[in-house]
């Protein structure tokens, strides 16, 4: 590193920063703080643990096609695996955000977690409703004609058409997983970074800022 | 650099205390694990819906008045879809608006509909080997505008309401080819041949977007028929449900609330005003650190205190 060529390199100060920012015992920490000790705490790794069900079991049905699963058992029971996946995936985030908001888990620097985690709140109900409009079968149909009133008085449904089946599943499988992902990513490393909100304190002095 | 008076709602006094051992690994494991039993047990005990889908044909021959009817809507352009405005056509004041704001008339017609055109004549354009339908065919596309009105004008007045065997009995006079078109077009959709051909109106071959075959399919009554058996119409709680007992999207309930109460329930711009309420609660959501008073709530409410009572009773507050 003596040559200063080498340290003004773009690879050289990314990997300096990331260094310092998420030394291993971060990344992959072995002890927490002692106020961590919640049923409420479980919610957040069982929204991980369900998303992670929901992309196996939508990688499995996508490898025979979108159709696949009314004609086979097997495809259908996968299908069974994804749809409650998916439910459970929503039940333990909506529980997840309940409790961060009674935590105001925002504090401390910590507002980027909450927006993330938010966000990719909405872009999953986007990925979960375009699943609905492909599974092909009579929910799709009849929630796409009455979701296309609301869409298109936004003006959306003239670039997010809801009746066209291929633009929806292009959503469903790679467009709003890459975005829910992406972020989920990044609301993770941003707990990593900044670790878990501590508790309400009586503390009055000034800050910084 | 500024100070700033302690927020208590923005602020923190970083943890210095005691640690306690955490696996972060094995949590991760038994999560997905167990995630994995709970699905595999609700997907062995409750499976998932999957009804088919509806077709045209399907409607035609279980109900090939409400059919005939609705095709003779779409011929004369008086149908929800031919009068429903941008995008998919243009009729003056049709926009939902919010204030003078119509956003979908800023954003235009961007999936052109024609509904004669789209739904009836061109569909019917590709059954020429049939001479009643390429006879009708052209005596309608040569006739004057104010010919092709009279004879639906004359032909609206009588519409079908019975059969005779398949048959629709037209009663109407001086409809000029419209019985004929409005009876090919039934015997093409009984047949399944519309449903291919509204699907490869757009295209030469593959297709994949269904939206003239599902416009065609809500304009009748009985898809909506259907869907009201299955509770799944919009005073039912519409979209968030799906078919047979199953939680659907109920995570949709307050977009499908809204529907159910005025305003929204009785203005002709429900749907924008639904939406326009439901990003305003969004964005509250998503920017909660920096609105305050709502940020606050969590401290007044004093859930934090069940949430870290371990804490606080070790910490003796």
């Amino acid at each position: 590193m003596n040559d200063p060529r080498i340290a003004r390199q773009w690879t050289t100060r990314l990997r300096l920063r990331v260094e310092g920012t998420f030394p291993p015992e971060k990344i992959l920490p072995d002890t927490q703080p002692s106020y961590v000790a919640s049923w409420i705490y479980v919610f957040g790794v069982l929204t991980l643990a369900a998303l992670v069900m929901v992309i196996v079991t939508g990688c499995l049905l996508a490898i025979m096609g979108p159709t696949w699963w009314h004609v086979s058992g097997v495809g259908h029971f996968i299908n069974s695996m994804h749809l409650w996946s998916v439910e459970v995936f929503f039940f333990a985030m909506v529980i997840h955000l309940w409790g961060k908001y009674f935590m105001a888990a925002w504090r401390g620097g910590r507002s980027m977690t909450w927006v993330t985690g938010a966000v990719t709140f909405l872009t999953s109900i986007g990925a979960a409703f375009t699943g609905y409009l492909s599974q092909t079968n009579f929910d799709s149909q009849w929630i796409a004609t009455q979701a296309k009133d609301g869409i298109n008085a936004t003006g959306a449904g003239s670039v997010f058409n809801v009746l066209n089946l291929g633009q929806m599943l292009m959503w469903h499988i790679v467009l709003l997983p890459l975005v829910a992902l992406g972020l989920t990513a990044l609301h993770v490393i941003l707990v990593r970074k900044r670790g878990v909100v501590p508790p309400f304190a009586d503390v009055t002095e000034a800050v910084s800022a | 650099m500024t100070t700033r008076s302690f927020n208590p709602d923005v602020d923190v006094v970083e943890w210095t205390g005691a640690q306690r051992p955490y696996d972060i690994l094995k949590e991760g494991t038994i999560a997905v694990v167990f995630v994995l039993i709970v699905v595999l047990t609700l997907s062995v005990l409750f499976g998932s819906p999957d009804d088919s889908p509806v077709t045209l044909k399907q409607w035609s021959n279980a109900n090939p008045i409400d059919f005939a009817t609705t095709a003779y809507q779409e011929l004369a352009g008086t149908s929800a879809v031919a009068q429903y405005g941008a995008p998919y056509n243009s009729v003056p004041g049709t926009g939902q608006r919010i204030g003078p704001v119509s956003l979908v008339d800023l954003m235009g017609v961007t999936i052109p509909i024609n509904t004669a055109q789209d739904f009836v004549l061109r569909p019917l354009a590709t059954q020429l080997s049939v001479p009643a339908i390429a006879t009708s065919l052209a005596t309608w596309r040569h006739a004057s505008a104010s010919q092709q009105q009279t004879w639906l004008t004359n032909y609206g007045t009588h519409l079908p309401t019975t059969m005779h065997g398949a048959a629709l009995v037209f009663t109407a006079n001086d409809a000029g080819p419209v019985p004929s078109l409005i009876g090919g077009l039934t015997s093409m959709a009984q047949s399944g041949a519309l449903d291919n051909a509204l699907l490869s109106n757009s295209t030469s071959y593959y297709s994949t977007n269904y939206t003239e075959p599902l416009l065609f399919l809500s304009d009748g009554t009985y898809f909506a028929g259907l869907a009201t058996t299955k509770h799944l119409a919009g005073d039912q709680w519409g979209m968030m449900n799906e078919t047979g007992s199953f939680p659907g999207q109920a995570w949709l309930w307050l977009y499908t609330f809204l529907y159910q109460i005025t305003p929204y329930a009785t203005s002709p711009n429900a749907d924008v005003l639904v939406w326009a309420t439901m990003m305003l609660l969004s964005a509250l959501v998503v920017f909660v650190p920096f609105i305050p008073g709502l940020r606050s709530l969590p401290r007044r409410v004093k859930l934090y205190r069940l949430i870290w009572r371990q804490h606080y009773r070790t910490s003796g507050r």
